[in-house]
């Protein structure tokens, strides 16, 4: 089975693409730094009996003034700027990752249910669907962060409702076109139940679109995330995101302490190109009309 | 229209005794599908028999109502579609008026189907193996080692080689004939009663359609299943079933045995049918066809629903529809039946 995996045409093409490459390098290090982030570094920016107020606003190190204990700088409250941009880094790719779970199991469940049973509930769910994605998701995000006070469980929630349309709507797409094959037909022949159906033969055959889907919303989700975070309503100031280290340090770009935002907003960059560099060689390899 | 080998004959015909109940008795059945554009009356007033171990042929072009009948059996109408009327009475018990549960456990044990198109009725992602398990798991208290093994006895008696191996193959790495040979052997796992055929070798090479028939006229007496062959072709009913209904606009126009009615077919649709299968044996310049296209079936002309097309249409045939005349085993609707005297 891996001796097939690594001789296929996908692993073929992947060799061949620069930027998929280059992508999933930057991803690679991205897996690192969340599995093993805290160990890289001495100190824990989360525990205030670590911090030091004398260490306050130190630039990087190869500028004057600067320390090798704190490489990339401090910020206010005495925090190394590279122990807070990997701990960031790993509550970003964490709200990222379980805010892209979490759509893809509701949207995908409605999808199918839209699809597969059509009627009234198709119509429900797909004007919900139709009437929120008129609003741009930032907005309704920060409608509902607003609602609901700052907390990563808020931050998932409010991702989730934004995120799930997209699941649905594809899903719900394929299952149209799956219904109409005649296995399915011969499956409800055979005696199976609609929700036998509808896992066992439905929905492999409507996952490939959703990997390709799923991948670029986990960027799109970090930037959402890191927005609402700056904008003060995202994660707790105590877990700080790199959206919430990039507007720590943003009060103080203008008085020239500038590594305090610009190393985290370095990071979240190569973060999300490197999601959509490999997100767009997915979606080039999977689509089966390109091919 | 393709030309259908012939098979071999079989003679003689080896027809079950005619004695004894009906499996399978449809009793004026209406299916309506109920769209905006008017109400398609698909299947009107549908009646036939059939009995254990026999095969019968429900003929007619497309948009007869020919599949709807099967699925109507099966209850598996979905909206706008709707069963208005009628019995369908499977060893006595009526299929129409059961729950979807009770359904359930009659589709694929007691009524299985084969699909006209192989490349699409196997589910692409899984292998044949997980598709042939599901069906017994459904159906069947046997143990994997006993669903295996009867997977592997099923394949290979419809001539699959190597079926233990091929079990874990997956469809596309069949030909269009072998799919549908593992189709076949699917519907007849469970053993089934009656087998409803849609169109079974419409999608196939013709010179595959010859063995695939022989392959399902052979498992269908060796199992005494009884078996409803939906077909647009009558060649391949004239060698395959015992006894013929025509569907023409969701109505049985004529009914009989298969070689009675081929031979001095009463209703002029029937005798259209026949005239437009190619005969080697009398090469004509061009083909017969009935003349026409089959009606709009939401806005039927008064009267007779073949009246248009008719070489025998009488005033009569536009003003009162015609009734289906029961005689002995034939039965006709029509009000100018050929006789003998107008047959070849």
């Amino acid at each position: 089975m891996a001796a097939g995996f690594l001789s296929s045409e996908f692993v073929h093409n992947y060799k061949r693409n620069a930027s998929a490459i280059a992508g999933s390098l930057i991803l690679v290090v991205f897996a690192l730094i969340v599995v093993a982030g805290p160990l890289m570094v001495w100190q824990n920016p989360y525990d205030i009996a670590q911090l030091d107020l004398m260490d306050a606003f130190k630039p990087p190190m190869w500028l004057e003034g600067g320390e090798a204990r704190f490489p990339f700088g401090t910020d206010g409250q005495g925090r190394d700027v590279l122990a807070g941009v990997l701990y960031g880094t790993r509550v970003s790719v964490l709200i990222g990752l379980s805010a892209m779970a979490m759509s893809c199991v509701i949207g995908t469940t409605l999808g199918l249910l839209a699809g597969f049973y059509g009627g009234r509930l198709d119509a429900v769910i797909m004007r919900i669907a139709d009437i929120q994605l008129s609003f741009p998701s930032m907005l309704i995000a920060l409608f509902l962060m607003s609602a609901f006070g700052t907390g990563i469980d808020k931050v998932l929630i409010s991702l989730t409702a934004v995120g799930w349309v997209v699941y649905a709507r594809t899903v719900r797409g394929s299952t149209l076109s799956e219904v109409q094959k005649e296995y399915i037909q011969a499956a409800r022949v055979a005696g199976l139940r609609d929700g036998k159906i509808i896992r066992r033969h439905i929905l492999p055959n409507v996952m490939t679109p959703l990997i390709v889907v799923a991948t670029v919303q986990v960027g799109t989700f970090i930037l959402i995330e890191a927005s609402l975070s700056f904008l003060g309503v995202g994660v707790p100031i105590t877990e700080p995101s790199l959206g919430l280290l990039i507007k720590n340090g943003f009060d103080v770009l203008f008085s020239g302490l500038w590594w305090t935002s610009v190393f985290p907003g370095i990071v979240i960059m190569a973060l999300v190109f490197g999601i959509n560099l490999f997100g767009d060689f997915l979606r080039d390899e999977l689509n089966p009309r390109l091919k | 229209m393709t030309a259908t080998p012939a098979l071999e004959a079989v003679s003689p015909k080896e027809i079950p005794a005619k004695t004894g109940a009906p499996l399978l008795a449809v009793e004026g059945l209406r299916t309506w599908f109920h769209t905006f554009s008017g109400t398609v009356k698909a299947v009107d007033g549908v009646s036939f028999a059939l009995r254990p171990g026999e095969i019968m042929g429900l003929v007619g072009e497309s948009g007869g109502g020919k599949s709807v009948v099967g699925f109507s059996i099966l209850g598996l109408i979905d909206p706008p579609g709707r069963i208005e009327d009628g019995r369908i009475l499977f060893e006595g018990r009526n299929l129409a008026g059961l729950s979807e549960a009770e359904l359930r456990q009659i589709r694929g044990r007691d009524i299985a189907m084969v699909f006209q198109d192989p490349m699409t009725s196997l589910n692409p992602l899984h292998t044949v193996g997980r598709q042939m398990d599901e069906m017994l798991q459904l159906h069947t208290d046997l143990d994997a080692a006993g669903r295996r093994a009867r997977c592997i006895e099923m394949l290979e008696s419809v001539g699959i080689s190597r079926a233990a191996d091929r079990l874990s193959a997956y469809p596309h790495q069949f030909s269009g004939g072998m799919r549908q040979r593992v189709v076949i052997a699917i519907a007849m796992l469970a053993r089934p009663k009656l087998v409803i055929a849609d169109e079974p070798t419409t999608a196939l090479d013709v010179t595959i359609q010859a063995q695939i028939l022989k392959l399902m006229r052979r498992q269908i007496r060796d199992n005494g299943t009884a078996m409803i062959l939906v077909t647009h072709d009558l060649a391949v009913v004239s060698e395959m079933a015992d006894h013929i209904t025509v569907l023409y606009c969701g109505k049985v126009v004529e009914r009989g045995p298969t070689d009675d009615v081929i031979r001095r077919p009463a209703h002029p649709y029937t005798r259209g049918l026949i005239d437009s299968i190619p005969d080697p044996a009398h090469r004509q310049p061009r083909l017969k066809q009935i003349p026409g296209a089959v009606p709009d079936i939401r806005k039927l002309p008064k009267g007779c629903s073949f009246k248009d097309r008719c070489f025998r249409a009488e005033a009569l045939c536009g003003e009162r529809v015609p009734e289906l005349v029961v005689q002995g085993d034939r039965a006709h609707a029509c009000h100018y039946p050929l006789t003998e005297g107008d047959s070849r």
